[in-house]
């Protein structure tokens, strides 16, 4: 429809001329944090002064291992507990609400390490992500004609997401025999049975193969243009590139640095702390042996100085 | 004594039968949502001596009795429940064990006008026992006296009929939530559920499932005595689940007759071995009076073995247990 066109185009446009500052305003948050820490004994795993979430976009979350991602998505999605710190949702605060409440206000968050259910059924897994059923109700469980309707078109939606990621086939299989990428393929499609408002991914490509990788992406740019808020976590530089609109770096618990990709991958705090010198380069076989003398070279002449 | 009647009039009897459900209330707290409950033995304890009670002291009609029962068992998974559930699963599992000791003690020491001590609770079946249609048989089923063929025809008809909710409820979208949770609590917490209110729905459910099987112990024994309900009761509980297969509609009921079974078998058998003038089992290896401990030692060794060689227990599914490493 055009008009939902002329809306996207318009949230995207809404980051256009914010400043790439760190814990800069935006004109429609989703989330906004505040303050947040969290120490693990003598680690600042998070410390998080100000941070807004633009609304109906993709963000990315990058940094290096162990900057505390995970730790801060963990605390946003409700699964810890901060030390101090206060968060909002749709303006709404989120402090002490629990990990399961969270959900169900529409900002769901997959694992870094998978948490499929492995001894149910592929598809049983999907129904499990459909929120406020029927038949999860006592009193409504025992009476099939109470809920089998609903069950069915919960079905009849979980097979169209399963048909996108490539899961058709596997849908009677346990989920347990799954392989590790498609147990992350099972665990963001079912994310997506909740019908979040913000979807929180934890490296949702690790371990996925090229090809279906491109096919993701498609199917992300998607869940945007339908107007779903995307926050994601990934190491792999070309995806950040590819699909987000915004991008968030944290080192050492801080947010060092946002800004639209571009800006990101040329900011050199960024890459200092996380990308390296030759992140964007691909290197040939040629290049490489340059590199490598170049690396040799420097070395020595290092060599002579210290002599 | 007979090697076949024996066995099948135990594995059928009273008793058997309050092993039954104490069995399937544990196949809802371990077997399907994977909480640890040592103390079931509080939940049949809590039914039989409030219907006990109600009868004896109170003159309530069964019905209420029956009801307050009910009421027990769920106020004790409250007491349980609400402040271990939100805990790691270990928290459950010390709590109640200690509430079941606590309640133990409290019955055979405490307010000894209603509960009368280690004498028990008793004069409580004169209303159950009037709605008994069966005729006086000289020589019952499996030489069943005319009051306990009527409590073993309710009883086996309760477990048929729990058997089938049970199986209703499992095959719903709650019941999906509960084996979710029995695997990973946080998975099913970040698609949105309550962890913890099904959590206490699936204690408070196993444990009225255990007090019905104290209201059957309590009307096929005519009496209520603390010490049937020590950690003994527990244990071989979720022995019966286990040699059935936990997490399988039949597997209560069916390990429960087979434990009764053999166990009775190897009594009967073991007494007659040993017998005698010139006994097969020679007495300076087994006396006669041993028997009653042999067989629970017989026991243990074919649990081991079934253990090492059908972990899944007679109904478990094997795909199940195979899968799940990884
Ligand atoms: N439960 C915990 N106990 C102690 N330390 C922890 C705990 N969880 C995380 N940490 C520490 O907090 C820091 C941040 O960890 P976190 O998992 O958030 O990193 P990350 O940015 O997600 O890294 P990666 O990219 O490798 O996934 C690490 O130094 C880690 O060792
Ligand atoms: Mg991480």
């Amino acid at each position: 429809m055009p008009d939902d066109m002329q809306d996207t185009r318009s949230r995207a446009s809404d980051l256009v001329g914010v400043d790439p500052e760190p814990g800069v305003s935006k004109k429609d948050p989703i989330v906004v944090v505040d303050g947040i820490t969290r120490t693990f004994g003598g680690l600042r795993a998070v410390d998080v002064d100000h941070l807004e979430i633009q609304r109906g976009v993709i963000t990315a979350l990058i940094g290096p291992n162990g900057a505390g991602k995970t730790t801060f998505f963990n605390v946003l999605t409700g699964f810890d507990q901060p030390d101090t710190g206060e968060w909002t949702f749709n303006k709404k605060s989120l402090k002490g609400v629990s990990a399961s409440h969270v959900a169900r206000l529409g900002m769901v968050r997959t694992f870094q390490l998978t948490k499929v259910l492995s001894k149910l059924t592929v598809l049983e897994n999907m129904r499990l992500g459909a929120t406020g059923q029927r038949g999860e109700r006592f009193w409504a469980a025992p009476f099939r004609f109470l809920w089998k309707a609903e069950e069915d078109s919960i079905t009849v939606r979980a097979r169209d997401l399963l048909g996108r990621f490539n899961l058709a086939a596997k849908e009677g299989d346990f989920a347990g025999s799954l392989s590790g990428g498609q147990r992350k393929l099972l665990e963001m499609a079912r994310a997506l049975m909740v019908n979040p408002e913000l979807i929180m991914l934890d490296e949702p490509m690790a371990g996925v193969n090229p090809a279906l990788k491109q096919s993701l992406l498609g199917h992300v740019k998607s869940l945007r243009e339908d107007g779903m808020s995307v926050l994601f976590v990934e190491h792999d530089m070309d995806m950040v590139r590819d699909i987000s609109d915004w991008v968030v770096v944290m080192a050492q618990g801080r947010v060092i640095a946002e800004g639209p990709p571009a800006s990101i991958m040329a900011d050199q705090r960024v890459i200092d702390a996380y990308l390296g010198a030759h992140h964007d380069t691909d290197i040939t076989e040629i290049e490489e042996s340059v590199l490598a003398a170049e690396v040799e070279a420097e070395l020595r002449a290092d060599d002579e100085e210290t002599r | 004594m007979d090697l076949i009647s024996t066995p099948l009039h135990d594995a059928f009897s009273p008793y058997a039968l309050s092993f039954v459900f104490a069995a399937m209330g544990l196949n809802i707290h371990y077997g399907y949502t994977g909480l640890l409950n040592f103390g079931q033995a509080a939940f049949s304890a809590a039914g039989a001596y409030a219907m006990g009670v109600a009868i004896a002291s109170f003159d309530l009609p069964l019905v209420v009795a029956l009801l307050l029962g009910v009421v027990g068992a769920v106020l004790l998974a409250l007491v349980m429940g609400v402040p271990t559930l939100r805990l790691r699963a270990d928290y459950l599992a010390i709590v109640t064990i200690a509430v079941a000791e606590i309640l133990r003690l409290v019955f055979s020491t405490s307010f000894k006008d209603y509960f009368h001590a280690r004498d028990g609770v008793s004069g409580f079946t004169l209303g159950f026992r009037s709605l008994n249609p069966f005729p006086d048989l000289p020589n019952g089923f499996l030489s069943f006296s005319r009051n306990d063929l009527w409590v073993i025809t309710v009883g086996w008809i309760l477990v048929v009929l729990t058997c089938v909710l049970v199986w209703l409820l499992m095959r719903s979208p709650w019941g999906r939530i509960l084996k979710s949770i029995r695997e990973d609590e946080d998975a099913v917490r970040s698609l949105g559920k309550n962890v913890y209110s099904y959590k206490m729905q699936a204690l408070i459910l196993g444990g009225v499932i255990g007090a019905i099987g104290g209201f059957i112990g309590g009307l096929g024994l005519a009496s209520v005595q603390p010490d049937s309900f020590n950690t003994d009761f527990t244990f071989i509980a979720f022995t019966m689940l286990i040699l059935g297969g936990a997490a399988r509609v039949m597997s209560p009921a069916v390990g429960a007759v087979l434990f009764w079974a053999v166990l009775s078998f190897l009594g009967v058998a073991l007494t007659k071995l040993s017998n005698g003038d010139n006994p097969i089992i020679p007495s300076d290896l087994m006396s006669p009076d041993q028997v009653g401990n042999i067989r629970f030692a017989v026991v243990g060794l074919v649990l081991m073995l079934l253990m090492i060689f059908r972990p899944q227990g007679i109904f478990g599914d094997k795909k199940e247990i195979a899968i799940d490493a990884r």
